[in-house]
């Protein structure tokens, strides 16, 4: 998807292509192989030094973990679904679990979803939308 | 080597005081750990204070100004919630080097109500998952169910032992009993950890005096003492889920190798242990972190009462950071002062009978921060 260029990405390792097109940065190690999410010089795993190239991280992957989330920071909207992917190219990935009922019965382990790009207003932002990813069921 | 012993230490009822200042509650666990090694400030060659909310404002050299300038090197320490126990492995290794031999200890906290975690900037709070340390722990505990098939109910009876076993201590925040379902009715704060699954924000301090050998043979304080069989300190080693879910587990592992090897001992020789319960789910995966249980065993524990008092290894008597509190930077020390009152014998209603190895742990830190763990292996001396 394209979408406005001038609203502000939520987190650093949202960036938008020469197209505009969002993606998830990640850094790949050539000595380990290990995937971190983020731009980054040296490998955290095996200390290789000058051996990360720039990837894009996978957009697909399966559900790890849950929590359904029902007490949280000031004008933050509960319940939510906080989860943890394991993405289909092997790294990890932080995020919220949207277009799904917010109820454990609706959560299974290693169900599959994808990652969508949207605009998302921070509870702290004054009301500036922000760019930022969620995980969809797939 | 000689050997490093604990001849004073205690700490103060957790509470609220917010009319107190953090040196204030720093010098009255001092001055208690001091009377109960029946020497003074005067008599200490050092001083490590562990707090975390004022780490930039010099909280050592102020608690010396309210019980005296005696002009000794003092070392202010912050290392998430391994502070107290980091300072307390400072005071050790001085003593340990040579540099000294009677050193004090303290560790200090006044923390405000409500969700610990997030950070500064424009929030990401429900946008990008949680940073909430009831988040956090959750997936931690989720992950458990995941490998283990652990259920809500085994968490929440963590919740109702710890605090079972604080209706015996008078030092502990609360004192009260909450049977099963009021654990698993509390409000859900991140499931599967209710507010009662969660630990409490409390203030509070504890202190120890630590003695070289020779030292305690000299002052004839022997009997009173509580020999350090190790302390250990670790780090996150990498984890490959580490940046989608914090790992404390890694560390705790890591420390409790070495403490094991350290001390010579193995974890079936321990009596009591008080380890890192900020969340109910963490204490069981903490069971199986510090070798009490193989993988996947740590939810029949919980159930056969094997960790509670009686059981074979009572693990949090003092009520843990569940029940008695959690005061960030006093918390590894007060873990310390717990067990070395049981080995001292003078546990009181909630004594460990027979005590003779005890081990603490405390592990901390957070999204993106890594993790601090300290483990320590105390023996009746
Ligand atoms: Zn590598």
């Amino acid at each position: 998807m394209t979408t406005d260029t001038q609203t502000p990405l939520l987190t650093p390792f949202l960036k938008r292509g020469d197209d505009g097109t969002p993606y998830l940065a990640a850094s790949r190690c050539d000595a380990c192989g290990e995937i971190f999410v983020g731009e980054r010089q040296i490998c955290a795993k095996c200390c290789a030094r000058g051996q990360m190239k720039p990837v894009r991280l996978a957009e697909t992957g399966k559900l790890y973990a849950y929590t359904l989330v029902h007490r949280s920071f000031p004008g933050v909207k509960t319940p939510f679904v906080d989860v943890v992917v394991d993405l289909d190219d092997g790294a990890h990935l932080k995020g919220t679990l949207t277009d799904i009922e917010p109820s454990l019965d609706a959560l299974h382990f290693d169900m599959p979803v994808k990652i969508a790009y949207r605009e998302v207003v921070p509870a702290n932002a004054g009301g500036q939308a922000y760019l930022s990813y969620v995980f969809v069921p797939a | 080597m000689s050997d490093v012993y604990i001849v004073g230490v205690d700490m103060i009822k957790f509470g609220r005081f917010p009319d107190r200042t953090v040196p204030s509650l720093a010098a009255e666990a001092a001055l208690m750990a001091l009377d109960d090694a029946g020497l003074s400030i005067k008599d200490m060659q050092g001083l490590y204070c562990g707090n975390l909310g004022q780490a930039s404002g010099m909280v050592g050299q102020r608690m010396l100004a309210e019980i005296g300038q005696t002009g000794i090197p003092v070392t202010n320490v912050a290392n998430a919630c391994a502070t107290g126990a980091t300072a307390f492995r400072d005071a050790w290794m001085s003593i340990k080097a040579g540099l000294h031999d009677l050193v004090l200890a303290v560790g200090v906290e006044q923390m405000g109500k409500g969700l610990l975690g997030g950070g500064g900037g424009v929030s990401t709070e429900g946008l990008i998952g949680s940073g909430t340390m009831p988040s956090m722990f959750a997936h931690i505990g989720n992950e458990h169910t995941r490998k283990y098939g652990t259920t809500f109910e085994q968490f929440a009876k963590v919740s109702v032992k710890n605090h079972h076993h604080s209706t015996m201590n008078p030092k502990s925040m609360y004192q009260m009993e909450t049977p099963l379902e009021q654990v698993m009715q509390a409000e859900m704060i991140s499931f599967p950890n209710t507010k009662l699954m969660c630990s409490v924000n409390v203030d509070g301090s504890a202190a120890a005096v630590l003695a070289s050998e020779k030292t305690v043979k000299r002052l004839g304080l022997m009997d009173r003492a509580v020999r350090i069989r190790c302390s250990t300190m670790s780090s996150n080693p990498f984890e490959d889920r580490q940046m989608a879910m914090p790992d404390f587990s890694g560390a705790t592992r890591l420390g409790a190798r070495v403490a094991y090897e350290a001390a010579g001992v193995g974890p079936e020789d321990i009596n009591l242990i008080e380890l890192h319960d900020c969340f109910a789910t963490a204490e069981l995966v903490h069971y199986e972190n510090l070798g009490i249980c193989a993988p996947g065993e740590a939810g029949r524990l919980i159930d056969e009462g094997i960790t509670a008092l009686g059981g074979k290894v009572p693990v949090n008597v003092s009520g843990g950071l569940l029940s008695k509190g959690h005061p960030l930077g006093a918390t590894g020390i007060a873990n310390i002062y717990e067990v070395a009152t049981h080995l001292r014998g003078t546990a009181g209603q909630r004594q460990v009978e027979g005590a003779r190895l005890g081990l603490t742990h405390v592990v901390g830190g957070g999204p993106g921060m890594g993790t601090a763990c300290a483990i320590h292996i105390l023996e009746k001396a």
